[in-house]
């Protein structure tokens, strides 16, 4: 490869790619296991040939692997940023989420600007933003491997929160409430600008179907949807551009 | 930012390398490149080691990082990268294994 470093690991590609990670963005370092050389694929950028296609499939599962491509064996290790969850309510469903989610490898946020709900006696150890979604998210902002679920109802708190994981193409998006609250919501949506195909992006009614009632066993739904639409990122992508998955 | 949504840079073995390069230490990297079996440690993993012997990561669940630091310190004095491998059946090439019954393959190479 280009980068006039053989046998060596380059440092510069070090330093870019614990930039790319320190940025929550994907990237691959890939090693010629022939001669040693090294380069970074950032997600998105266009690489040619075999070696471009192995790194969409990386980037896509997210497993580290050796691959031959364009007559040699390069080694491509893909780092993904940790899928993080952010949860607009300080809600009841939000006080079991808090803690499966942390569980299962989702760290977790919650935003609610009514004080009486996000108050550290409801919810210890947990990261709580007591203010307006809008403050929030533009100071941490939305990303690709952030999901969004939505569940104050409150179409005040709500409605902004969801057109910016809309926006930033969180790997989720999911709002609580009856299909008749989200014919509502999806009106409001249009209004504000999103499309409609953006809007059926939206997990409404939330929650995989598992008959769940009481607010901890919509928190296990919420979470077990979040983890398949994470789980099954590539596949969609791929099913998109029309490849087999 | 110190949450575990991003990078945990007291443990996180590239971050750790990118530190020591910058205090002047010379540094190896290993990188799991290929597993067969039950490997402890995934494709990707990697174990980072300084000139003194330090080290941070982990390649295996510890059965054969000794092997791979004694390595490093031929790599790091040559500049010429490694591939390693261990397994269960493979005494002739490497007197320690895994005892899981897997088997892996590591490159050791210098960091600049």
């Amino acid at each position: 490869m280009s980068s006039g470093w053989v046998e060596r690991m380059n440092p510069i590609s070090l330093k870019k790619l614990n930039e790319e990670r320190r940025a929550r963005r994907a990237a691959i370092l890939v090693t010629d296991l022939g001669d040693g050389s090294d380069r970074i694929v950032c997600e998105g950028e266009a690489v040619a040939g075999g070696l471009g296609e192995a790194a969409a499939k990386a980037f896509r599962s997210g497993s580290s692997g050796s691959v031959e491509a364009d007559g040699r064996t390069f080694f491509l290790n893909v780092h993904l940023p940790q899928p993080r969850l952010v949860v607009i309510g300080a809600v009841h469903i939000s006080q079991a989420l808090a803690p499966m989610a942390r569980v299962a490898g989702y760290p977790l946020e919650i935003i609610d600007p009514r004080t009486a709900f996000a108050t550290k006696d409801r919810f210890p150890d947990v990261t709580l933003h007591p203010e307006w979604p809008v403050d929030v998210l533009a100071a941490r902002p939305l990303d690709g491997y952030t999901a969004l679920a939505a569940l104050t109802h409150d179409p005040k708190i709500d409605d902004f929160a969801l057109k910016a994981a809309l926006d930033a193409g969180c790997f989720y998006v999911g709002a609580l409430g009856s299909r008749k609250t989200h014919a509502k919501r999806v009106e409001r949506l249009l209004a504000m600008g999103a499309t409609a195909d953006e809007i059926a992006r939206i997990h409404a009614p939330i929650g995989i179907e598992i008959g769940a009632a009481s607010p901890p066993e919509i928190a296990v739904a919420v979470l077990a949807q979040v983890i398949q639409a994470f789980r099954s990122r590539g596949a969609a992508a791929a099913a998109a551009r029309g490849e087999a998955a | 930012m110190n949450d575990l949504a991003h990078l945990d840079e007291s443990r996180d073995p590239l971050a750790i390398a990118e530190g020591w390069l910058q205090d002047g230490k010379e540094v190896a990297i290993a990188t799991v490149v290929e597993t067969w079996g039950s490997a402890p440690r995934p494709a990707g993993s990697h174990l980072v080691i300084d000139a003194a012997g330090n080290f941070h990561g982990s390649v295996s669940g510890g059965c054969v990082e000794g092997a791979v630091v004694a390595e490093a310190a031929d790599v790091i004095e040559t500049g010429k990268p490694r591939m390693l491998e261990f397994g269960v059946a493979d005494e002739t090439a490497w007197q320690v294994g895994l005892s899981c019954g897997g088997r892996i393959k590591v490159y050791v190479e210098r960091l600049g």
